[in-house]
């Protein structure tokens, strides 16, 4: 799960980090309220939205009156911002951060995450902050310096201090950057993030250490212990299908090609993905409805699959083992009957009462396109799709 | 031979009185030796009491002192899983596979921790479990699909490990064990660690092994195939049309950043001598020709 950068930040103060003074605002009134609250004679208007890159898609001013505080928020609040991470359609600006300026003079970078090698939390800093870092780490990964956190430990001072030297922090703002570099890891550990970013921390002209943005993910199978973090959950950022397949208990990411597949297991749907590209179409969807599928799960995933009106094919890949080919059938023969199935539908069935599962769906009377292994399955679901297209 | 389970294994339920915990003891114990094998269950409050004859204990190191079984199959709820493996380790078990989905991963950073220098191995969490051929089945995978022979199967994944079982068998190939190593970022044994004992293992002639995109287990243990293994090995790995930045269902499946593409092991791999496919349906083909080369 994300949350917008306004409530990483006050995740942050929490946890003893210094940021800028800023305030969350819904309207253009309330933005200038903010700023009179603020004062100070520098403002910076800041669009809230889950992905990143906004300051290149124009989402990030700098304002230097309450007029141009007012024209700005005006001008962004609402905009659909376009960046890298968002897609061509870009995502609709439903909130701002009106923050204080501050006086940059250095931008370092500093990030956190799980090393799956060392199965530790690991600290990235490196004084290339305000950057694109993936560029940084692929042309001079020896910017990026590493601390792999003991467990038992945490961020031991010394390691904090001495990681702070190396991105350029000078002597005497150490203290402070030790400061900020623990309560982020504590930040991390208790509130079980999966990703923390800060990009940039800045070095100000006066020698302090201050986050100037954040971003943080957590790990979604311990939201069940933070209530105060699946309350910061804002569903217009997130994908509605995918949202609405939570729901049924399915794992479903939309993607941009034309067959829908419905698998058990996440590897056997990526493979089925693969499949697909493999016969020179591409999949629309990654769908697992896991172990238990029952049919009212399978219909459900049936109906999410077709509100992407770029659908034109399904491919259903089921490896019976616990569960059952004859269930999944019954489940597909009825939801292909709700949702009165209109695109071409290939089943493919292996494993646990394959038979039963077969002559169901041949009984059914439905135009089903059956196969006998994933290679054919895939090839002909992309036939029908380019059938249907010609 | 086989690695790491056989007919003489001894093996208890950590999470027996949960539904889950429940059907698959059942099925595992309807399976080849399974009568013989399956011999305890752990619940701290049915500590005295049975399932289908089973006996329940009050922890992993009474079960271990009164049956004699170092093996334990964990079918714990997500929260306590993590604190199931702890307790497992501490009674000094052989071997600890880890059914449940969904652990925390801060919770298996800290167990992980905790078991440095420790004797037992971890399989999991997340995985379909362990499967000797006609002999014993530790997990939900179905053991009917499955026969007795040469081949060792290492997946990180549930499902696509069955459909490689599958294609095998088709070609008429049984299996020496297959290993679900889990879809997890934080887990126990690795590709590298599985590929190590079915090299050693004389009953295995050659080895699948079953990637996904995310983290860089596959190049490891593709550069120690390179060294040391005196077997062949075939691989796939699933999520060629994954995007990057998208969790696809396992925590560990995620292309971040740039690292762990499809592309990339599949790349590594094959510098390292390990034939590779590109179409999940021919994992099979691919071993057999292997096998004949």
């Amino acid at each position: 799960m994300k949350i917008h950068e306004y409530q990483g930040k006050e995740l942050f103060r929490k946890f003893g980090m210094a940021t800028p003074r800023g305030y969350p605002c819904f309207s253009v009134d309330e933005a200038v309220g903010a700023a009179e609250k603020l004062g100070g004679k520098v403002w910076v208007v800041k669009a809230q939205i889950h992905a990143g890159g906004r300051g290149k898609g124009g989402g990030v001013k700098v304002a230097k009156s309450l007029s141009d505080v007012k024209e700005l928020s005006g001008k962004i609040l609402g905009m659909q911002l376009v960046t890298h991470q968002t897609g061509p359609g870009g995502q609709k600006v439903r909130r701002l951060l009106i923050e204080e300026g501050a006086d940059i003079r250095n931008e370092l970078y500093i990030g956190m995450v799980v090393d799956r090698v060392t199965q530790r939390v690991t600290l990235m800093a490196s004084s290339e902050g305000g950057m694109d870092i993936e560029e940084v780490a692929a042309k001079t990964p020896e910017k990026i310096h590493k601390v792999f956190i003991d467990p038992g430990k945490g961020l031991t001072e010394r390691d904090a201090s001495e990681v702070a030297g190396k991105i350029g922090i000078p002597e005497t703002a150490r203290p402070e950057a030790v400061k900020l570099l623990q309560g982020l890891y504590k930040c991390f550990d208790e509130t079980d993030a999966s990703l923390a970013e800060i990009n940039p921390l800045i070095l100000t002209g006066d020698g302090k250490v201050i986050a100037l943005d954040s971003k943080l993910n957590f790990d979604d199978n311990a939201l069940f212990r933070h209530p105060e973090v699946v309350a910061m959950r804002d569903l217009d950022e997130e994908d509605a299908l995918e949202t609405e397949a939570s729901k049924h208990d399915l794992s479903y990411i939309s993607l941009d090609g034309s067959i829908g597949c419905l698998v058990n297991g996440a590897g056997l749907a990526m493979a089925t993905m693969d499949t697909i590209k493999l016969y020179g179409a591409e999949p629309a969807n990654f769908l697992d409805v896991g172990g238990g599928a029952t049919a009212e799960k399978v219909t459900a995933a049936f109906k999410i699959m077709l509100s992407n009106p770029k659908v034109k094919a399904i491919l259903v890949n089921i490896f019976g083992g616990i569960m059952k080919c004859d269930t999944i059938a019954a489940g597909v023969v009825a939801a292909a009957r709700e949702v009165q199935l209109a695109v071409p539908l290939v089943v493919r069935m292996k494993g646990t009462n394959e038979d039963l599962g077969k002559k169901i769906l041949k009984d059914s009377g439905l135009p089903i396109i059956s196969a006998d292994n994933m290679g054919e399955a895939g090839q002909k679901a992309v036939a029908a799709v380019q059938g249907n297209q010609r | 031979m086989s690695i790491l389970i056989d007919r003489n294994t001894r093996v208890m339920t950590q999470g027996i009185t949960g539904k889950t915990g429940q059907f698959h003891t059942r099925m595992g114990r309807e399976y080849a030796n399974g009568g013989t094998c399956y011999v305890a269950g752990v619940n701290p409050k049915k500590a005295g009491e049975s399932f289908e004859s089973i006996p329940i204990f009050g922890s992993v190191a009474e079960a271990r002192k009164q049956t004699g079984a170092t093996v334990s199959v964990i079918y714990v709820p997500p929260p306590f899983a993590a604190a199931a493996i702890d307790e497992a380790v501490e009674a000094e078990l052989d071997l600890v596979i880890c059914i449940t989905e969904g652990i925390p991963v801060r919770d298996m950073i800290r167990t992980k921790y905790r078991m440095q220098g420790k004797k037992t191995h971890l399989v999991g969490p997340n995985c379909p479990g362990v499967i000797t051929p006609d002999e014993i089945k530790i997990g939900i995978m179905p053991g009917h699909i499955h026969k007795k022979g040469p081949i060792g199967v290492v997946s990180r994944s549930g499902t696509l490990t069955y459909e490689a079982v599958g294609q095998l068998m088709d070609l008429g190939l049984g299996q020496s064990s297959c290993v679900g190593i889990g879809g997890d970022p934080v887990n126990g044994l690795k590709h590298i660690d599985v590929l190590q004992l079915f090299n050693d293992d004389p009953q295995t002639e050659a080895v699948i092994m079953v990637g996904e995109i995310g983290g860089s287990d596959e190049e490891d243990a593709a550069q120690w195939v390179k060294a040391n293994m005196k077997k062949p090995v075939v691989g796939f790995i699933a999520g060629v049309t994954a995007p990057p930045g998208k969790r696809m269902g396992h925590a560990g499946a995620i292309i971040s950043g740039g690292k762990g593409t499809a592309q990339e092991k599949l790349a590594v791999m094959e510098s390292c001598g390990i034939k590779v496919t590109r179409n999940p349906a021919e994992m099979g083909k691919l071993l057999k020709s292997a096998l004949k080369a």
